[in-house]
């Protein structure tokens, strides 16, 4: 089956604009694919119609991911994507969420959605409410701050080694034996920076969009 | 040893890495041993020589495959490359293991477990660190999960270089320990 064009996205834009009211915001296509910005607090209700609506149909959960806008109010951002195998087509939700603030969590409406939030929880520090087992997923036991956000330390704060004395692994402050570097990927031998592949898709209408 | 009708044939120290640097000496001192073999029945040797010729030619390998040097490390271990036929065999117990190949990114997570594994290993154990992660944390050096070279974990006797090293350079890592342990190779460790 055929990707959906331009035109029959458009309009399932429409439709879901119409439908879902102000649950969502600047519902349209961005990438090829449908985007919208929904209200974090009826996030369920918007994910349970893009599931149900015969229009719709993204029954398959894709991920969550989570991103940091320090310059912005509500700081973070939980996405939202989602795959309708009926239309060929995918959906790009995104909910704001201002530091310290808990989105609801929608593993009721998908049951997969638990890790992914798990892991958004972990790595930036979203709280999800309802959320049945909310522990961190891959940073280690005892970890402590949120290691994608934009002012986590790439470092981290702690490193480990073996203790002959102890005769266990033992946790240290970080003691860089050798200095950080910067890679800008610039060669010494080259004049002007060369343009890295992928450059060209970043503009600065989209950016941030 | 073999039986081979009943001529018996006595594999010595060095015969494993035959494949690779059978010289013409080589091949005349084990002719010299056939012979004497063949003329007296039996040989003699040292218990040194013995015992490291027992362990270099059986060295089973503790498998702690972490990212894709595993890949690698697998790729070595079949037909192609072949490493049991050094008697380089992989055992996935630590066990029963004489060696332990550290192939892939080792993280904070995981260097508690690794190290319990090396302590489970029965003396005397050796360490092959396999590719830029394990050997000092390679692509990962300054990330906060990562730690910056297994050896602050383990005692490490061999460290193979490359991201992912090939399964040729593996080998000849563990030509290079078969070799450390024909050196410095004691009964007490």
């Amino acid at each position: 089956m055929a990707m959906m064009d331009e035109q029959s996205l458009a309009d399932l834009a429409e439709h879901v604009a119409e439908q879902l009211g102000d649950a969502v915001r600047d519902v349209g296509v961005a990438h090829g694919q449908l985007q919208m910005v929904a209200d974090k607090d009826r996030i369920r209700e918007v994910l349970r119609f893009l599931r149900d609506d015969p229009r719709c149909r993204f029954v398959a959960f894709t991920d969550i991911c989570g991103v940091d806008w320090p310059e912005r109010e509500e700081r973070f951002e939980v996405v939202y994507h989602l795959l309708s195998p009926y239309h060929n087509a995918r959906v790009r939700v995104k909910a704001p969420v201002a530091e310290g603030e808990a989105v609801p969590s929608v593993i009721e409406v998908f049951p997969g959605a638990e890790w992914y939030e798990r892991e958004v929880w972990d790595m930036y520090g979203v709280f999800f409410s309802d959320h049945p087992d909310l522990r961190r997923i891959l940073t280690d036991y005892g970890f402590s701050g949120h290691p994608l956000r934009k002012d986590f330390p790439v470092t981290g704060h702690v490193e480990v080694r073996y203790d002959e004395d102890l005769k266990r692994v033992i946790y240290e402050p970080v003691n860089l034996q050798q200095a950080w570097r910067e890679f800008d990927f610039l060669s010494p031998w080259k004049g002007e920076p060369p343009v890295l592949p992928g450059d060209e898709k970043a503009t600065d209408e989209e950016a941030g969009a | 040893m073999r039986k081979n009708g009943d001529k018996p044939i006595l594999i010595m120290p060095g015969e494993a890495e035959s494949a690779v640097s059978a010289t013409a000496a080589h091949r005349a001192s084990l002719v010299g041993i056939n012979d004497a073999l063949a003329d007296k029945g039996f040989i003699t040797t040292t218990t040194d020589d013995i015992i490291n010729w027992a362990r270099t030619g059986s060295l089973m390998w503790m498998t702690f495959g972490l990212a894709c040097c595993a890949v690698e490390m697998m790729q070595a271990a079949m037909p192609r490359y072949d490493m049991e036929r050094f008697g380089f065999a992989p055992r996935a117990s630590p066990r029963q293991s004489d060696v332990i190949i550290v192939a892939g990114t080792l993280t904070n997570k995981m260097a508690p477990a690794i190290r319990k594994v090396y302590d489970q290993m029965p003396d005397p154990k050796w360490v092959i660190s396999m590719g830029s992660c394990a050997n000092g944390g390679g692509y990962y050096h300054y990330s906060y999960s990562v730690v910056r070279g297994c050896d602050r974990v383990l005692p490490v006797d061999i460290y193979v270089p490359g991201c992912p090293p090939s399964a040729e350079a593996l080998m000849y890592g563990i030509l290079l320990l078969q070799r450390k342990i024909r050196r410095t190779g004691t009964i007490e460790r």
